[in-house]
This record gives structure tokens, C-alpha cells and sequence, in this order.
């Protein structure tokens, strides 16, 4: 008589895990890599790797011989977090500098609250900021590398557009005196760089892997979505009141970190809400927070802080915001 | 266009692999075991004695309480035994056993295949009819079809909605009768509208079966045009009585809420048929369409198969138990039964049997909830099943009770999404049952 297996339904499972799920997000950061490796050569490739390496070493020494678990370094997790610190530093990093990133953001942000799933705050943003306020001189010389495939770059840009039109206004400079000065254009916001961290070189690539992870179903577009009209919307209110002082919306999109962050940091399953109408809470605050702090504060960018800011929101956010329920609207509160 | 519910749901992989296989006479076995808790509710009492002599469709068993059923000999001989053996679980369930001589029915059964239209009887004479034909539904619950046919005081049916989505993978049991028994169930589809007193009735089919839909539509609209044919997306569970309603009609059943409560009564096409059967050619329900089906074996089949054949009599007709198959399943892979002892027999809601490999039914080595979401996006009852787990894990009944754990309707889209092979389903299975023990306990305002 054959052994049969008996358990409970379903007997059949879907084909995602969380290992497919990270890889996905790791083919979708390929385009902005490569393109980074593109400009800036042999210090992206470095700074990716060093990254990459270091979190996943962290993650197994603390698994390994402080918390004597499992080891799940293979579920490309902590790889996917040295990528994202790595891809969010200034070209010119030093890889001691990516190295106490990955520190920070694993033995810190991760596993001191038991790993994978269980942290309040995206790893890799506690990582930069981090090094932000550590180290603010090297993570603000946004000077490019020589790379080998692209000899003689026009402008070796101390600065990035942020930084140079909140240096402009400052000077008492219109917007239009800045934008012409400094040859912006938006194909070139779109494609290449004026200046900025290694991964968001080009605006287009980070839209690729935007574009590619809605396809494979990794993640829904709603956080996305709502920050980049958020920030339209708010910089778009701003722009109306006064173009000479303000930029408009599409330039502030396209440049800060603002598409690196809401497609690839802001969407971090273990730290974003749960259901659809918290997803558009969280993607509306990171907006608003954004805007409020490039415009007001003494960042010229900010929704890094504004991510970690909204993480801190977001256990209350899953109580709050439940998702429709089928048999009866559940009182919000 | 097509129409399918508002809320969550998954898409499997359908794997139709049986659905050109037409249907075929199971050949007559040596012994039927006839189990007397085929329905939802009281098991049946047996009216016969060891010795007793029974012609087929004969009854053995008479319902027992409000919702019990009939049941009737599937096969003529005489009865061996009456007694307790265990069930495709292993639990403890009163058969009688029959041994089987020759293949001769009760005279006053049209085997017939003259197709009979004109519906005599009056309402409460079909009720009557159903129920003493024995009919269950055959969507998968089993509940006696007499008594959903009978809204309680005070609820008034508009509706009839009639499931052929068949959107379990696998499955092709309903397929197969809509397209070779089209004008039956609708008939069937008749039968029970009368019996409602409702004169608008659905019935909805998923859209990978496009003949089925052409035929059903054809002869709809040839003869029965108060029938309307509705085509449904691909997307499981389609064919939840709430989602189907929700899909059809746009109305949502409430928490713990029946579907009469928004107006409708949702029957199988397979129930239709068994109904048409029962009504218009006087045959109890004794037999039912079975698909027999895996990627392990080397012929899809779809039989017609007596109640109370043994599963070891199935696996002996396709040729023995396929060497690579490690799971036999009662019903589809979302929600069918595992069962643990090919001994035990069909019953009349039996839909199909289900051969997987160990490769198809793996589940993961369960890790980390990493918060992705893909449960709760799938669950279309607009639940939280992450956060289900972890308060049933937690025993924290009263806020699971808050967080409607009572509503899950165990479709198994959050287990089947998660890519941490967290067991959801099992333990939110588990403190549903608990929680509406409790809510149930409690004194009635």
C-alpha cells in the first residue's frame, strides 16, 4: 500500500518566494547599474560589490555567532540592501565608507530587531543617512570618477542639481539665470546626469526597473505612484506661486533621488504598509515630507528622511488602514 | 465583456488537462460502501437491515433532522452490512455496505436519454421532489439543496445564480456536463427558479471554457431566454458563492451573512443537472461526474461514477496508482481534501480526484514574514491573513474576532501567495473555527 501525504488545502503553491521576490529587485536596479558603471567606471562596479559583499558578511557573522540561527544570507535580502546603500552613495566613495554603511544598515537597522521582516526602518536608508551625517563631506563631493569608457567628462559638477539651484536662490539668482548657467535639460535629467549618487545616473534606467517590477508583480504601483504626484502636485503648487524661485514639478522629479527613492526605497515590503489606502497614505506623507524639507529645510534633498520619517508611521498606519473588507466598511479608528 | 468579483483573488495555473475527455460509464464494482454523511448536517439513518435485498436507487438511508438528506442505493444486490468504517480522513462514518448483483433500478426511474421538458410540478411539489431524490449541492459544501431551495420566513430569493465557473485548476467535471448536457441543466436551472418563484436566473461561466459558454448560450437562447449566460473572467475563486454573487449581481453578502440576505440563492451546475434528473426522470442522486486527472498519469479521464466506489477501484480502472504521485485529492488543489486511505469511497459530492507529483505539491520551507503584502492582496475577502496568522499563532481571539477571521472563506489565495511558506490558511482555519464557537455561543439579542 503506497505512503500517501495527507495535509491541509491548498495543495498547490504559487511560484514566488521571497529569494525570487529579491532577485527581482535586483534585476530591476541592473539597468541603473549598469548605466552607473557606464559613467563612472570602475569606482560604481567597486562600490556595488563592496556593498553587496559587506551586507551579506555582516548578516551571516551576526546569524552565524552572536544569534546561533539560521543563516539566510541566500535569500539575497542583505545583497539587495549593500546594492541600495551602494547605489545611494556620491561616485567618489570610499569603499571603507560603503563598508560602515553595510555595518550600520545590517547589524543596526536589521538584525538588532531579529532580521529579515522584522525591522521598523528601510537598512539601507539608515545606512546612508547614517554616513550623511557621519561623514558630510565625502557624501556630499559629488565629483565624477574617470571612467573607462567615457574619456573626459564635460563637467566634473561639485554639486547636485539641488544643490546648485539652493545655491543659486541663496545668491539671489533666478531659477532661468541657474537652468542656463548650467545647461539643464530634461533629456539630459532623463538620461544622463548633472550629478547625484551612483544609481540615479539616469532617470530612465530607475523607470526600466519601475517598469519591470509592476510586470512581475514584485510590487503594486501605489507607493510610487502617489509620492511622484505628490511631489508634482506640491512642487507644481509652488512653481505657480513663483517660477522665478521655484522649479516645476517635472525638474523635481527628475532629479534628488526622489525616482531612486520612491521606486526602489519607499516600496520596501518590510517597512511599507500593508494595505492599498495605508500604501497611499504612506506614498502622500513621504511626498508632502519631501517637499517641505528641500523647500524649508537645510537639505536641498530629502526623501531619505522622509522615508524613515513615514517607517516610523507605519505599525500605526496597519492599524489604522485596513483594507476594504468584503462583507462590511470597517471603521477607520 | 467579462465579468469576476472586486476583491482580491489569484491566477493559477488552470491545468484543463482532462477537458477533452468525454464522459464515460464507470464500469459497475463488486461492492459499494455507501457512506450516510454525504451532506452537510445530521447523518442519515439507515432504513435497511443486513440481508435485505435493494434495487438501485432504491433508498437506504432516511434523512435525520432539519438539514440532513435521503440517500439511495447507487447499485442493486444485497446489503452485506451496515456498519462503522472509516472515511477517506479516517474518521469513524456508519456505511452500508452492498454487494453488488447484476444492474437493475427501481422501475419508476426514467434511465431514458429522451430529454423531458415540460416541468408538471408546482413549486412546493419540486421542493418535496428534490428532497426526497436525496439532491446535494455538488459546488462542493454539500448542503442539502431542498433547504436552500426553502429561504427562511421573511427572506424573499430574486435571484438565481448558478455557479459554472469551475475555477478550481484541474477540474472539468462541470465542463464536461455543460457541453454535453446543456439543455438538462438548464431545464434543472428552470426546476429550481420555480421553485424560488424568481424569474431571473445566471449562470456563470469562466472564459476559458468557450464552448461551454457557446453551447449554453445557444440553447439559452433558443429556449429558455429568462436564463442569462454570463461570462466570467479567469480567476480563482470565481465560483465562491459570495464571489459569484458579487461578480454577477454587484451585491456583497454581509459578515457572516447567507447569500438569500442580499437576495440570491446560488446553486452548482452540477446540482442543476441532478436536480433536472431528479424532477423530470425520478432519479435520485446515486451517481455523479468525476474527473480523475494529474500530470502523472498517462489518460485524462471524466467518469459517471455510483456513490460509494471505492478510490481503489479508481486508481485499479486507470491503470493502478501512478509510481510519481504522492498526494491523492478529493476535490481541486485549492481546496480539495487530502486523502490518507485509498479504501475509503465516493460520495454524491465527489468532483473529482486529483493525482499531484511531489514536485507539484511541495510547499516551501516556511522563513520570515517579510510584510510584502501578497496575502492581502489576495484574499478576496478583504482580509489581513499576515496578521490573522499571527494573532491565531498568539491566541488572541478577541481581536482576531475584530479582525474577521469569522469571514474566511478558506480559498486558500493567501497561503498559495506567500512566498515565505508561511502556513496561513492552517492557523487561520484553525481560530475561525474557534471564533465563531464563541460567537455562536453567545446569547442572542
Amino acid at each position: 500500500m503506497k505512503k500517501l501525504i495527507v495535509s491541509p488545502a491548498p495543495h498547490i503553491h504559487g511560484k514566488d518566494s521571497t529569494r525570487s521576490l529579491m532577485r527581482d529587485v535586483i534585476i530591476a536596479l541592473t539597468p541603473s547599474l549598469l548605466v552607473s558603471i557606464y559613467y563612472f567606471g570602475f569606482s560604481a562596479i567597486k562600490l556595488a560589490l563592496v556593498g553587496a559583499i559587506s551586507c551579506v558578511l555582516v548578516e551571516y557573522v551576526i546569524e552565524k555567532y552572536i544569534m546561533k540561527s539560521k543563516v539566510t544570507v541566500t535569500d539575497y535580502s542583505a545583497a539587495l540592501t549593500g546594492l541600495l546603500l551602494a547605489l545611494n552613495l556620491p561616485p567618489n566613495s570610499p569603499w571603507w565608507i560603503v563598508m560602515i554603511g553595510a555595518i550600520v544598515s545590517i547589524g543596526v537597522a536589521k538584525m538588532t530587531f531579529g532580521g529579515l521582516g522584522q525591522n521598523l526602518f528601510n537598512p539601507a536608508l539608515v545606512g546612508r543617512v547614517f554616513l550623511l551625517v557621519s561623514f558630510p563631506v565625502i557624501m556630499t563631493d559629488w565629483s565624477i570618477p574617470t571612467s573607462w569608457f567615457r574619456e573626459g567628462i564635460d563637467a566634473s559638477t561639485g554639486a547636485t542639481a539641488l544643490g546648485i539651484v539652493k545655491e543659486g536662490l541663496a545668491k539671489g539668482m533666478t531659477l532661468n539665470e541657474i537652468f542656463a548657467q548650467n545647461n539643464f535639460t530634461y533629456s539630459q535629467m532623463l538620461f544622463s546626469k548633472i550629478g547625484g549618487s551612483v544609481g540615479e545616473v539616469s532617470s530612465f534606467a530607475l523607470l526600466l526597473g519601475l517598469v519591470y517590477m509592476l510586470i512581475r508583480r514584485v510590487i503594486r504601483p501605489h507607493i510610487p505612484v502617489t509620492i511622484i504626484a505628490t511631489v508634482m502636485i506640491m512642487t507644481g503648487i509652488f512653481w505657480l506661486i513663483d517660477p522665478s524661485k521655484y522649479a516645476d514639478p517635472i525638474f523635481n522629479i527628475l532629479t534628488g533621488g526622489i525616482l531612486m527613492g520612491a521606486i526602489f526605497m519607499a516600496t520596501d515590503y518590510v517597512t511599507s504598509p500593508m494595505s492599498t489606502k495605508g500604501m497611499v497614505l504612506y506614498g502622500i506623507g513621504i511626498g508632502v515630507i519631501t517637499v517641505l524639507i528641500r523647500y524649508f529645510g537645510a537639505y536641498p534633498e530629502g526623501i531619505s528622511f522622509a522615508i524613515l520619517i513615514m517607517n516610523a508611521t507605519v505599525p500605526l498606519i496597519n492599524m489604522y488602514f485596513k483594507p476594504a473588507r468584503f462583507g462590511k466598511e470597517v471603521k477607520n479608528g | 465583456m467579462s465579468k469576476t468579483f472586486s476583491l482580491g483573488g489569484i491566477h493559477p495555473n488552470d491545468n484543463k488537462i482532462s477537458a477533452n475527455a468525454a464522459i464515460e460509464e464507470f464500469p459497475l464494482v463488486d461492492t459499494a460502501f455507501v457512506a450516510l454523511n454525504q451532506h452537510l448536517g445530521a447523518p442519515a439513518e439507515p432504513v435497511v437491515a443486513k440481508g435485505d435485498k435493494v434495487l438501485a436507487g432504491q433508498l437506504i438511508a432516511k434523512a435525520s433532522g432539519f438539514i440532513s438528506a435521503n440517500i439511495h442505493s447507487p447499485v442493486s444486490g444485497t446489503v452485506s452490512a451496515v456498519e462503522f468504517l472509516p472515511d477517506m480522513a479516517g474518521n469513524a462514518v456508519q456505511h452500508v455496505v452492498i454487494s453488488v448483483e447484476g444492474d437493475e433500478w427501481l422501475p419508476s426511474i426514467d434511465r431514458s436519454p429522451v430529454i423531458v421538458k415540460d416541468i408538471k410540478l408546482s413549486s412546493e411539489e419540486i421542493i418535496a421532489k428534490i428532497a426526497e431524490m436525496g439532491i446535494v449541492g455538488l459546488g462542493g459544501a454539500a448542503f442539502p439543496t431542498h433547504i436552500k431551495l426553502s429561504p427562511p420566513p421573511g427572506k424573499k430569493a430574486e435571484f438565481l445564480i448558478v455557479n459554472g465557473a469551475e475555477c478550481e485548476p484541474y477540474l472539468t467535471s462541470d465542463y464536461r456536463i455543460m457541453i454535453e448536457m446543456p439543455e438538462q441543466i438548464l431545464i434543472g436551472v428552470k426546476l429550481m427558479m420555480k421553485a424560488l418563484k424568481v424569474d431571473k436566473a445566471y449562470v456563470g461561466i469562466e472564459e476559458n471554457k468557450p464552448v461551454a459558454i457557446k453551447k449554453m448560450k445557444e440553447i439559452a437562447a433558443a429556449s429558455y431566454p429568462e436564463i442569462k449566460i454570463v461570462s466570467l473572467k479567469k480567476r480563482y475563486p470565481q465560483g465562491g458563492e459570495k464571489q459569484l454573487i458579487d461578480a454577477i449581481i454587484k451585491r456583497r453578502v454581509p459578515s457572516m451573512g447567507l447569500p438569500i440576505d442580499v437576495g440570491a440563492v446560488v446553486q452548482n451546475v452540477g446540482t442543476a443537472l441532478a436536480v433536472y434528473e431528479a424532477v423530470q426522470k425520478n432519479k435520485p442522486l446515486v451517481d455523479g461526474i468525476v474527473t480523475v486527472t494529474g500530470s502523472c498519469m498517462k489518460e485524462q479521464r471524466n467518469f459517471r461514477l455510483r456513490v460509494g466506489t471505492t478510490f481503489d477501484k479508481i486508481m485499479f480502472a486507470i491503470g493502478g496508482f501512478p509510481k510519481d504521485a504522492v498526494k491523492l485529492i478529493s476535490g481541486g488543489p485549492m481546496m480539495g481534501k487530502a486523502v490518507s486511505r485509498t479504501e475509503a469511497s465516493s460520495t454524491k459530492s465527489t468532483s473529482a480526484l486529483l493525482l499531484l507529483t511531489e514536485e507539484e505539491t511541495k510547499r516551501g520551507e516556511e522563513s520570515n514574514c517579510i510584510r510584502c503584502a501578497k496575502c492581502v492582496d489576495a484574499c478576496p475577502m478583504g482580509l489581513e491573513p499576515y496578521l490573522l496568522n499571527r494573532l491565531s499563532r498568539q491566541g488572541k481571539t478577541a481581536e482576531l474576532e475584530e479582525n474577521m477571521v469569522q469571514d474566511c472563506i478558506e480559498c486558500g489565495c493567501c497561503l498559495y501567495s506567500c512566498p515565505a511558506n508561511i502556513p496561513l490558511l492552517d492557523t487561520i482555519r484553525y481560530s475561525k473555527a474557534q471564533v465563531i464557537r464563541i460567537m455562536r455561543s453567545r446569547p442572542k439579542k
